[in-house]
């Protein structure tokens, strides 16, 4: 394939994609994501190539493999397009009938999704309860491409917003980024297009520009699944802001544990190359941008941005203050933007819509969506996207289904291992950036944990303070002492030698790692610790004073009691 | 030069410095381990926290050992939120290290009794500041020592472990810098020994042609040597004799 030379070039390499294309033909689009690759979608998607030949409706059905839709739940999924016929929890055994129901124009009954509530069985994606509230901007498209083909993500218009973006100043993409209100999605929530301003302002010939693919909170997928399913979108906002920033290099970190990540992303990089939409004078242009893939060290703390930009330098992953700020003064001491791989891809979506379409998705203070991973004591485990402002109530009981096996619902924990929980009396919260801040916990990446009537909180409060202490780097002594002494402090209350002081002590020691921790990953570990003992102090009591758990999780030996 | 107040006093201060320097210059006593005036500032210990407000009226706290002045900074040193802070990273530290003096004095000084959080066996008296790893590479540029691991079993090591480090010289740079006295050096009959918290290492010392005194490891004055692109033999007589 020639290079694209000019903006006319891919107008009609465009064109030539969707005129190949035969809109009568149906598609199987399979996932392929890490979670279903659990539930063996390789075999189910060599079954569907294999029966498609077999059934001789190879002119008639094409066989996709496809990123990650979000449903994982109910892997693995399997959508007949364009009939929008959504079967779930499909096995290899299951493809001749499937194959053979798209040549009778029929459906299979039994591999429909049947909706708890009516017991009906539904038919389209859409109708999906899943799928309903959902709006799936960014992820949506995972499900539309194969992630490994750019002539798919080109069919459905994509690099369309870079062409525009190349046409437009930095200075006006950089003003419609910020009119449009998206912040950070990696977690801080700092507002994109100023930190692309001062980048781009800052005093140097060289800049950078990074994503941060290391996405580290157990239980988050989201980012996985974005970088597996759709990398050229990420790809496409990362272009378009090294364009608006003045940078011509870029790296891509990514987290060594997502290595269909890194392959999906090493093909993706290949050919937009090839396609010159990467490399030198894209799309005749004249600009410039190359883009590296660097793989994780395997440190929960290389997702703090000082700390990757150390590890992409070759050092030890730790951070640094950041009393200049890494725009100014980043990777080798240059301007650096970095963003998370859920913000660089919905740059794109800004730029084709228009800041003014996009603002009013949201609430006042957080725009557009956020994807969030929905896993824990919760029906429906998967990726969900939602306007900012959805209820927490809508995410848990609408979207995922609410608690399974009859139980009742406790508490759900957002934003990761250092996120806060949010008990049921909160479940009307809008869930934006502020909210959530105000309620004590933290939009994080946007890990949300659903915790049922059978978790101990005072466990899980020491589970996830043993996680952060295990991840802490240990240069600051607050957190690496301070997280050593709330372990075993809580240990102790679980294993039933929990002292009445021992609360006190807690969050005194809390308070000083908030206020004196060298980064945010030490600063905002003590939020399970805080969040739990301000919603579930009787909890701590119980273990303390009666040498019970009121769960039935922790075993509190009898000579404990004494 | 730039106008900042430190706890109400008005101070002049040169661009560019910390906040911790301006106050040292003016005699205004702020606690601090990990710093050190030959290596870079690192920011670990966390006990230099003090309180600002900038020009623009934001609040907040920050590491004066990192952050530098700016025009219309006040500055708080001592607040009862700052005093909070330092008693309990007082707290933790003895109870990392319960055997330092200078731990203990530390904590006489601020009135933290501890007692309360579990001590911990076996730390010797290492808080894991890095300013002997830190000075290694930053001052004499050899690296022989660092730090490894991460979190609670962060740990001071030579390379790859190892009892004897190749690399190291044995110029004790690293004994000067530690502020609690868990790296220690002697000399003795021609040996110099020197102990870290996880090993200890014993160097050949260079005798002084002219008085026959001990006067540096044969290894240092080889790497001096080296380094400086000067004969070895220029080292055979010691400073004070060349003298």
């Amino acid at each position: 394939m020639a290079k694209l030379k000019s903006f006319g070039d891919l107008e009609t390499l465009k064109k030539s994609i969707t005129g190949k294309r035969d809109p009568k033909k149906s598609v199987i689009a399979i996932c392929n994501g890490t979670g279903c690759q659990a539930y063996g979608c390789k075999s189910v998607t060599a079954a569907f190539q294999d029966e498609v030949k077999k059934q001789n409706l190879a002119d008639k059905v094409d066989v996709m493999p496809i990123g990650c839709p979000g449903f994982c739940e109910r892997g693995t999924l399997v959508m007949v397009r364009p009939q929008g016929i959504f079967y779930q929890r499909v096995r290899p055994k299951d493809v001749p009938e499937v194959v053979a129901a798209i040549g009778k124009n029929s459906v299979v009954d039994r591999l429909l999704f049947t909706d708890r509530q009516t017991g009906a069985k539904v038919t389209h994606e859409s109708d999906v309860p899943f799928y309903k509230k959902q709006r799936r901007l960014i992820i949506g498209n995972n499900g539309l491409i194969d992630s490994t083909s750019i002539d798919d993500y080109l069919a459905i218009g994509g690099y369309n917003a870079l062409a525009k973006a190349l046409k437009m100043k930095p200075e006006q993409i950089i003003d419609e980024v910020k009119k449009s209100g998206l912040r950070g999605r990696g977690g801080a929530g700092f507002p994109t297009g100023s930190k692309w301003e001062t980048t781009r302002n800052a005093h140097d010939e060289v800049k950078y520009i990074i994503a941060n693919a290391d996405e580290g909170d157990p239980g988050a997928f989201m980012d996985r699944a974005l970088v597996e399913g759709n990398p050229h979108s990420v790809l496409e906002g990362m272009i378009i802001g090294a364009y608006a920033i003045g940078s011509h290099q870029g790296y891509m970190y990514i987290r060594n544990e997502y290595p269909l990540a890194v392959k999906n992303m090493r093909t993706a990089i290949q050919m937009a190359e090839e396609y010159g939409l990467l490399g030198k004078n894209i799309l005749g242009t004249g600009f410039d941008f190359t883009l590296k893939i660097q793989r994780g060290g395997g440190a929960f703390i290389c997702g703090e941005s000082t700390a990757l930009m150390a590890s992409l330098e070759g050092k030890v992953g730790e951070p640094r203050a950041k009393y200049v700020h890494t725009s100014e003064q980043g990777l080798w001491g240059k301007p650096t933007n970095l963003n998370n791989v859920e913000t660089w891809a919905n740059v794109p979506i800004i730029i084709n819509n228009g800041a003014a379409w996009y603002s009013q998705i949201g609430t006042k203070g957080s725009k557009g969506t956020k994807i969030f991973s929905l896993v824990g004591n919760i029906t429906n485990t998967g990726l969900v996207e939602v306007p900012m402002g959805t209820t927490l109530k809508e995410i848990v009981f609408d979207i995922g289904g609410g608690i399974p096996k009859g139980r009742k619902f406790k508490a759900v924990q957002t934003g990761g291992p250092s996120g806060g929980v949010i008990p049921e009396s909160m479940l009307d919260m809008p869930v934006d950036y502020d909210e959530l801040t105000k309620a004590g916990s933290m939009m994080g990446s946007g890990g949300m944990i659903v915790m049922d009537d059978k978790t101990c909180m005072v466990d899980m409060a020491r589970y996830y303070t043993e996680f952060l202490e295990g991840e802490s780097c240990g240069k600051c002594l607050p957190c690496r002492e301070g997280l050593r002494h709330m372990k075993a402090i809580l240990t102790g209350i679980t294993e039933g030698r929990g002292k009445k002081e021992d609360i006190a002590l807690l969050e005194e020691i809390c308070a000083t790692i908030g206020d004196a921790a060298l980064c945010q990953l030490g600063a905002s570990a003590p939020n399970p610790v805080i969040s739990t003992i301000r919603h579930f102090r009787a909890e701590y009591e119980a273990h303390i004073n009666e040498h019970k758990c009121p769960a039935g999780v922790c075993k509190i030996g009898a000579a404990a009691v004494k | 030069m730039v106008k900042i107040t430190i706890n109400g006093r008005n101070i002049n201060a040169p661009e560019g410095v910390t906040v911790l320097h301006a106050a040292r210059e003016n005699n205004i006593n702020i606690p601090t381990l990990c710093e050190n005036e030959a290596v870079a500032p690192y920011g670990a210990c966390r006990l230099c926290l003090v309180e600002i407000k900038t020009a623009k009226g934001r609040q907040r706290l920050v590491t004066s050992c990192l952050y530098q002045v700016e025009e219309g900074l006040t500055v708080q040193t001592n607040t009862e939120r700052i005093q909070k802070i330092r008693k309990m990273l007082i707290e933790l530290l003895l109870a990392r290290c319960p055997d330092s003096d200078v731990i203990q004095q530390m904590a006489k000084e601020h009135g933290v009794t501890g007692g309360r959080l579990t001590p911990q066996t076996g730390n010797n008296k290492c808080i894991l500041c890095a300013n002997c790893a830190r000075t290694c590479e930053e001052v004499v540029g050899v690296s022989a020592i660092s730090l490894s691991k991460r979190g609670v079993e962060r740990e001071l090591t030579t390379p790859f472990g190892e009892d004897n480090s190749d690399d190291c010289i044995g110029c004790g740079s690293c004994s000067y810098s530690c502020p609690t006295g868990a790296i220690t050096m002697e000399d003795k009959n021609g040996t110099r020994k020197i102990t870290w918290p996880h090993n200890e290492m014993k160097f050949k010392m260079k005798k002084c042609s002219v008085c026959g005194q001990f006067w540096a490891p044969v290894k240092q004055v080889e790497y001096v040597a080296k380094t400086s692109g000067t004969p070895v033999t220029d080292y055979d007589i010691c400073p004070n004799c060349r003298e």
